[in-house]
């Protein structure tokens, strides 16, 4: 605050008053309609004021969506996603930034480019390698003979196939393979002195237990951030999980039941009940965001600067 | 980027980098790859591979006008949901740098939309703007037929627009704020010392000081809004009224998955990995030349 100006300050409150109004009512409404009766949330216009109704409506949502399981998977794609980018990102990190290799450089930009393409613009043929995971080894293997040479001499086949389709693997697995974590990562380690390096050669550890015992714990900051981003990015995921799940009832995402939770065009406008599953579906994610707002605001920002 | 100290060994750095390079192989090289073979060549309808056709699957996408309309209507979903999520979290920044006393309560519920699933918030505004319902629905009481975004596709490019533009608020907000608070003091209090007004030094000594970041937010959004607007869309209209809220994204899918044309959707697909790819390059050369400036 650089001036004094009572009329100033007014003005401030009133304006982030509203700003958070803004934030806040599709939240509100949500949370309101979500606990209210079926004549109450078809009146117009509706009450802006909560009703008891929400438990019933929870528990019908919860039914009607077959959250249950839809949670679970929900939780094990964003953990599994969450702990594989945090697995893969540092040790990559680590590798390109302490290490002295020829292609180091190739490395760093052949991971770096997939900054630039997100999932959904190259969803297709994604979707079609999710069929045969292993095809393009296959295709290497088969150019460079080896298919060929193998069968001449012990009459075996090699036919390599791996299906993604409807399973956690293949819900996971895309969502690590980009560099986000791996940029971050990178960032950090850069930051790291060279006389901790030297310091850590001349006591004799190897370059694991550098890793282990000095890198891991100076970037714990780091990893709840990277953490909060990627658990939160990974629940919200929609399009991929609509793909790559034809078994809806056992490998869909809570996300993915949103659709099912709403009012068909000619049936009963329920909304509360859809409400109410919005709700459940909202939570994880923003409990998340709320709890570790401190740490993940550092990340993001450090990402891209 | 080169350090002093620094390991050599042969075959760990290799080791350490394999999980990362095999799946950005299988998963982004790839696919990325088979796009662009795909969108240069045509499936035979009765089986047998694909032949080589040229720009043949290009030229069918830029000769079809529902295609264009796809690509205008992405443009002005991009151009208008990144500028009013960007200048309604810049003013709600530029008052939560004055550090009045609870401003973190409002700053940490301006971070909210930030964790909430785009079909998430779709079914919570499709709710909120449903001409039946009692929200924004109530004008139709008072003006029947006013607004109604299940037939007119205006009114639901609109609500769509709008609910992307909530969704990016949380996100710009972190940015916009962070970049504001890194401004040293003095500067502006010099310039009130010099009389400029709070309204006068944001225009005169804020904003240009924080350009860097508000031209990365500008590019990140056009980004974002290319290519996430896919669950939101689905949720809330499914490219409906007759196809007046379909993307570029959407169509994609549509023509990919419903449609079976993988060709026509590889294509598209190309375009608008170019115009990604573009829009990143722009961001790339802006960095660097502001680097060099520093």
């Amino acid at each position: 605050m650089i001036e004094r100006s009572p009329f100033f300050d007014f003005i401030t409150y009133l304006a982030m008053a509203f700003g958070a109004l803004v934030v806040v009512i599709p939240f509100w409404i949500t949370l309101v309609a979500g606990s209210q009766s079926l004549q109450e949330v078809s009146q117009v216009p509706i009450s802006l004021l909560p009703s008891s109704h929400l438990f019933e409506n929870l528990a019908a949502a919860w039914t009607r969506g077959d959250l249950g399981p839809k949670l679970i998977n929900s939780f094990i794609v964003a953990i599994g996603v969450t702990v594989g980018k945090i697995t893969l990102a540092s040790l990559s990190a680590f590798a390109i930034v302490f290490f002295s290799f020829k292609a180091r450089m190739i490395c760093f930009w052949l991971i770096f480019i997939t900054l630039m393409l997100p999932l959904e613009v190259r969803i297709v043929p994604t979707y079609s390698i999710a069929a045969n995971a292993l095809l393009p080894f296959q295709v290497i293997l088969d150019t460079l003979g080896i298919t060929g040479l193998v069968q001449a001499v012990s009459g075996v086949q090699i036919a390599l196939n791996w299906n993604l389709l409807n399973s956690y693997t293949g819900l996971i697995l895309p969502l690590v393979a980009t560099a986000t974590g791996t940029f971050l990562y990178r960032q950090f380690f850069m930051t790291i002195p060279d006389e901790l390096v030297e310091a850590s050669k001349m006591d004799g550890a190897h370059p694991l237990e550098f890793f282990f015992d000095v890198l891991l714990p100076l970037s714990r900051t780091n990893m709840l951030a990277l953490a909060t981003i990627m658990f939160v990015s990974s629940w919200n995921q929609y399009l991929w999980p609509l793909l790559i799940t034809t078994d809806r009832a056992n490998f869909g995402t809570v996300v993915m039941q949103l659709k099912a939770l709403i009012p068909a065009q000619n049936g009963t406008p329920d909304w509360n009940v859809t409400m109410a599953g919005a709700l459940i579906i909202m939570l994880p994610p923003l409990l998340v965001v709320a709890f570790m707002q401190r740490w993940f605001v550092r990340g993001l920002i450090s990402r891209d600067k | 980027m080169e350090r002093r100290a620094y390991y050599r060994n042969g075959w760990m750095p290799w080791l350490l980098l394999a999980p990362q390079l095999i799946l950005v192989l299988v998963f982004f090289y790839w696919p990325t790859t088979q796009a662009l073979y795909w969108a240069f060549s045509l499936e035979q309808p009765w089986g047998g591979g694909n032949t080589w056709v040229g720009f043949d699957n290009f030229l069918a996408i830029f000769r079809d006008r529902e295609y264009w309309g796809t690509v205008l209507r992405s443009a002005f979903y991009a151009i208008v949901s990144t500028g009013l999520s960007m200048a309604v979290a810049l003013t709600l920044a530029a008052f939560v740098d004055r550090s009045l006393k609870g401003t973190r309560i409002f700053q940490s519920i301006y971070v909210w939309p930030y964790a909430i699933a785009a079909p998430a918030a779709g079914v919570a505004f499709r709710f909120i703007f449903a001409p039946e319902s009692g929200l924004i629905g109530s004008v139709n009481q008072i003006w029947p037929g006013i607004w109604d975004p299940a037939t007119n596709g205006i009114h639901a490019l609109a609500m769509v627009i709008v609910c992307h533009a909530w969704l990016g608020i949380g996100y710009n907000f972190i940015f916009f704020l962070a970049a504001l608070q890194m401004i040293p003091r003095s500067i502006s209090e010099a310039g009130a010392m010099d009389g400029a007004r709070p309204f006068q030094r944001l225009i005169d000594l804020q904003l240009p000081l924080i350009a860097p970041t508000a031209f990365f937010l500008l590019i990140m959004n056009l980004i974002s809004s290319f290519t996430d607007s896919f669950g939101l869309i689905d949720v809330m209209t499914e490219g409906g009224p007759i196809g007046q809220t379909e993307v570029m994204v959407y169509k994609i899918y549509f023509d990919g998955f419903k449609g079976l044309d993988y060709s026509g959707a590889a294509a598209q697909s190309i375009v608008l990995m170019l115009l990604v790819i573009g829009l990143t390059f722009v961001q790339f050369k802006w960095v660097e030349r502001r680097v060099h400036y520093n």
